[in-house]
């Protein structure tokens, strides 16, 4: 049974949007976080009488939007309530907002229950706006840690189990501080839940560390080694900055899921990320699939935004790989630098002990432990290289697919409102054949039939602005993090150049004095 | 492929590897050196107010072969088995640098044009400094055998600084390398087997020690030099690995519509920097540390190569007491035994005293180079880390200045 409605008008900080359900899909809200403590708390399982903050931010909600296909997706109506936490209200109240009049808050507030009997969910697309300049004004305060890598059980079944530890002062968390231990799979899980609710509508989802084979069973096997030890520290960095990206998101941070991850001590475990599983190999049949359909979609661009913008990211993609395989080439000989500069060190030292000159051979031990030490640093800073660099590059050259896909599935949406359009050409068209063959029996199906894909045609145009609108906040957020992202980094790549550089100083004027004193 | 070295070295010859007290009675050079096809052709300067030359001023063009030839023949030379014969200049050897440039030529599709310059130079400055080095190696054995009061007499040396003609010293063939190749063993093997004589001690400590120090400093020190070339090699990787870095961070940032834009030509600047300062660390690294180490390895096999043949002298004296004993019991043949004996002691002695200093004088050289060449090292490696600081330091402050 399709729910129409009639949206109300978009602008202005009013309220709008709905999404259309289908048979048996619930369509909910997920939870909304409080700002004040009030002492007269409403009671936790419906909060109409929520305080609201002197400058009117109204309650926060984040959408989960359903696509036709999508199974039943919902999350958790928790709400929190923060009783003591003063620390907390600077954090949203500081930050002005139009004026709200919220139209059904106490719905959205409303626990899982209600919410299924609800007939006219309300999802404001303004409260998204309202997140949007919060974290414009950089007031997101969380922060992840991965840490403590440990392996849990034996042979094939091992795993390894990662700390996650949360910082936050915002209130929709119940605690200030906690931690849990995830493992990998958990990270492919929150992923995929979190791709199949969001990618599809135009949000840009941060993927998820890759998936190795050979790096998981050297683990497991029990390698005790150090390429064992550096790809779990390489995992485990790459997860790292996975959550950090997420919750960057202000769309996503508002994830029941998400926050499920982070908070819960019990996570069911996520089956289907198994690369060889059967939900594993339907991913890559429809990956085939997407990109075969991809070539046939002939699209209409009336909007020279979304050309450019594609485009654009085409030529960043490539230049960034080109980038990549170039600071993994300095990587690599770095590492043979550091090597080769230690088995010198070794030699030196050995060419001092040979040396009958005192002085002389007390000079090639010195160059013998300066050697060693700045092995030491051309270590490090392969480390400095790979991490901070290389890393990000990588991390980019995944996010831009993530961009990528997402400007295809407006692609399909697009597809999908234009054989609405044509489905219904051809019912008005058998309708007009059926008026003039006079078949009254038929009309009537006809008309009906006619008025379904009217309603489908409007349903796919409003769905191509909405999420073609999402793409462009969505890209418009990307780049500005971007930007930040990549000026930091290699803020710290330059700072971390230069720390070598001082230290080579530091050896090689301890050195001097040393190849002075040879008499 | 012309080549200059600098001409118009005043007074003492200089040269990095060797410090030489020379004297201005007999300077020698090599003012020119030009590189064709497979050969090099050195332009051997004299200058000199010896009585036995012709003039006081002459060149001539050498090659390589002859420069082998003049060594063998001190080798050969029993005048100066006591003395330490300056290690014979390596072979110029450009073959992996025309290689490198013959695959750079047959293209590489993916590389932009900047790329390809900079490799080109890259490759250009590699194979320049290869032949200044063979030059300087060259020039370095000349002017050891100028400074040297005994060696600087021999007449080879004369016949080649001045004959204007060509030597027509072919190089060897295969024969002759066989034949110098056998040499090698069967005098390792001899070495050994006189060692192992029972009878003959050292009785000289000075020898004895040196003979052992020898022995493992020559190992040590060609495995330093090995090690170093490899170190040397992943400077010099590391600094061409900045090439396409630099390139593609130009490319980002022309591309860049926002503030990332003077980030990434910023970036690209520094690592072109970067690249040149990697690049001379490689070079410094080279010069003064490998080629220290690879001189020092000859000279301490030529070094070794006197202990030997002293060694021989020594068993050839032993030999000959032992004959004269043999005589003296059968009363035959005393007199020509007992000269013979007489002229292996004196030829033994006359080693010994002439090793001494000459191993003197090796120690001294040996050590006086290094301080050299350690503190130049550890001067330049500063220097380039304080210039590498600046240009890293400069970018921070513009990176971190931008809005």
């Amino acid at each position: 049974m399709a729910a129409e409605r009639e949206p109300p008008p978009l602008r202005d900080g009013k309220p709008t949007d709905f999404e259309e359900l289908e048979d048996g899909e619930d369509l909910f809200t997920s939870t909304v976080s409080t700002l004040e403590s009030s002492p007269s708390s409403p009671e936790p399982a419906s909060l109409p009488a929520e305080d609201i903050s002197a400058n009117s931010n109204g309650p926060k909600a984040t959408e989960v939007v359903l696509d036709d296909d999508r199974e039943d997706l919902f999350a958790e109506a928790t709400e929190e309530v923060s009783l003591d936490s003063p620390e907390r209200e600077p954090i949203l109240s500081s930050e002005p907002s139009p004026a709200v009049t919220p139209v059904t808050p106490t719905t959205l507030i409303a626990p899982r229950i209600e919410s299924k009997s609800m007939s006219a969910p309300v999802i404001f697309d303004r409260s998204r706006e309202e997140i949007e300049e919060e974290a414009n004004g950089d007031i997101f305060d969380i922060e992840i840690g991965v840490s403590d890598p440990e392996k849990v059980g034996d042979g094939m079944n091992a795993y390894m189990a990662y700390r996650v530890t949360t910082k936050t002062s915002l209130s929709m968390f119940s605690k200030s501080e906690f931690s849990v231990k995830r493992r990998f799979s958990d990270f492919l899980g929150l992923h995929s839940k979190l791709a199949s609710k969001y990618l599809h509508v135009g949000y840009i989802v941060p993927p998820a560390p890759e998936k190795s084979i050979v790096g998981m069973t050297k683990v497991k096997v029990g390698k005790e080694d150090s390429s064992s030890t550096e790809f779990v520290e390489k995992r485990r960095a790459a997860l790292e900055r996975y959550l950090q990206r997420t919750v960057k998101h202000p769309t996503l941070l508002q994830d029941p899921d998400l926050r499920q991850f982070l908070e819960s001590s019990e996570l069911p475990r996520a089956v289907n990320t198994q690369a060889l599983s059967g939900a594993g190999i339907l991913r890559m049949v429809n990956k085939a699939a997407d990109a075969v359909n991809k070539m046939t979609i002939k699209m209409n661009e009336s909007d020279a935004w979304f050309e450019e913008k594609q485009q654009q990211f085409e030529n960043l993609d490539q230049q960034l790989r080109k980038l990549h395989a170039s600071v993994e080439a300095l990587v690599c000989h770095r590492k043979e630098l550091s090597a080769n500069t230690a088995a010198f060190a070794k030699s030196a030292a050995m060419l001092g002990n040979s040396e009958d000159h005192t002085a002389l051979s007390r000079a090639l031990s010195q160059l013998a432990e300066v050697e060693e030490k700045i092995d030491q640093l051309h270590q490090e800073q392969a480390f400095a290289d790979f991490y901070m660099f290389s890393e990000l590059l990588s991390d980019y050259i995944r996010l831009i697919a993530a961009v990528k896909g997402v400007f295809d599935h407006r692609m399909k949406c697009w597809q999908k409102w234009e054989d609405a359009q044509i489905t219904l050409l051809k019912k008005r068209e058998a309708e007009a054949k059926i008026m003039v063959a006079n078949k009254p029996d038929k009309i009537q199906q006809a008309k009906n039939e006619i008025r379904e894909w009217e309603a489908k045609v409007q349903q796919g145009e409003r769905d191509f602005e909405q999420i073609s609108k999402t793409i462009r906040k969505e890209v418009g957020r990307f780049e500005k993090e971007r930007v930040k992202d990549f000026k930091t980094v290699i803020i710290k790549y330059l700072e971390s150049l230069v720390q070598t550089q001082q230290q080579l100083i530091k050896y090689w004027e301890a050195f001097l004095p040393e190849a002075k004193a040879i008499a | 492929m012309e080549v200059h070295p600098e001409a118009g070295k005043e007074g003492k010859p200089s040269c990095a590897l060797v410090e030489l007290q020379g004297d201005s009675s007999l300077q020698v050079e090599i003012s020119d050196a030009v590189s064709e096809r497979d050969k090099v052709k050195f332009t051997v300067q004299t200058k000199s107010c010896l009585p036995h030359f012709a003039q006081t001023e002459f060149s001539v063009v050498r090659q390589h072969e002859e420069f082998i030839w003049l060594h063998d023949a001190y080798v050969e030379n029993e005048e100066y088995a006591g003395l330490i014969i300056p290690p014979a200049p390596p072979r110029p050897d450009f073959e992996a640098s025309r290689e490198k440039l013959q695959k750079l030529g047959e293209g590489d599709s993916s590389v932009t044009r900047e790329e390809f310059a900079k490799m080109k130079q890259e490759l250009e400055a590699e194979y320049l400094a290869i032949f200044k080095k063979t030059v300087a190696m060259h020039e370095v054995f000349l002017q050891r055998l100028a400074a040297h009061p005994t060696l600087r007499r021999d007449h080879n040396f004369f016949v080649f600084l001045e004959y204007g003609q060509d030597l027509s010293v072919r190089g060897k063939n295969r024969k002759e390398l066989l034949g110098g190749f056998l040499r090698n063993i069967v005098k390792s093997a001899d070495e050994a087997l006189i060692t192992g004589m029972s009878g003959l001690k050292e009785v000289d400590d000075f020898f004895e020690h040196e003979r052992t120090f020898l022995l493992e400093y020559h190992t040590r020190i060609r495995d330093a030099c090995l090690r170093a070339d490899r170190v040397m090699r992943s400077h010099k990787c590391l600094a061409d690995d900045y090439i396409p870095i630099s390139a593609a961070l130009s490319s980002l940032g022309t591309q860049e519509v926002n503030q990332l834009r003077t980030s990434f030509l910023k970036l690209a600047e520094l690592f072109e920097r970067l690249r040149k300062l990697e690049g001379r660390v490689a070079s410094d690294e080279d010069l003064k540390l490998s080629d220290m180490l690879r001189y020092y390895m000859r000279d301490s096999q030529a070094a070794k190569d006197l202990l030997y043949r002293r060694l021989r002298a020594l068993a050839d004296y032993e030999n000959a007491n032992k004959a004269l004993d043999k005589a003296r019991t059968r009363n035959r043949e005393v007199r020509p035994a007992e000269s013979h004996q007489q002229l292996c002691c004196q030829r033994f002695e006359r080693l010994s005293d002439s090793a001494k200093q000459e191993l003197m004088d090796f120690k001294s050289r040996r050590v006086s180079s290094f301080r050299k060449n350690l503190i130049e090292l550890a001067e330049l490696e500063l220097k380039h880390a304080k210039a590498s600081t600046l240009i890293l330091r400069n970018t921070l402050v513009a990176l971190k200045g931008e809005p």
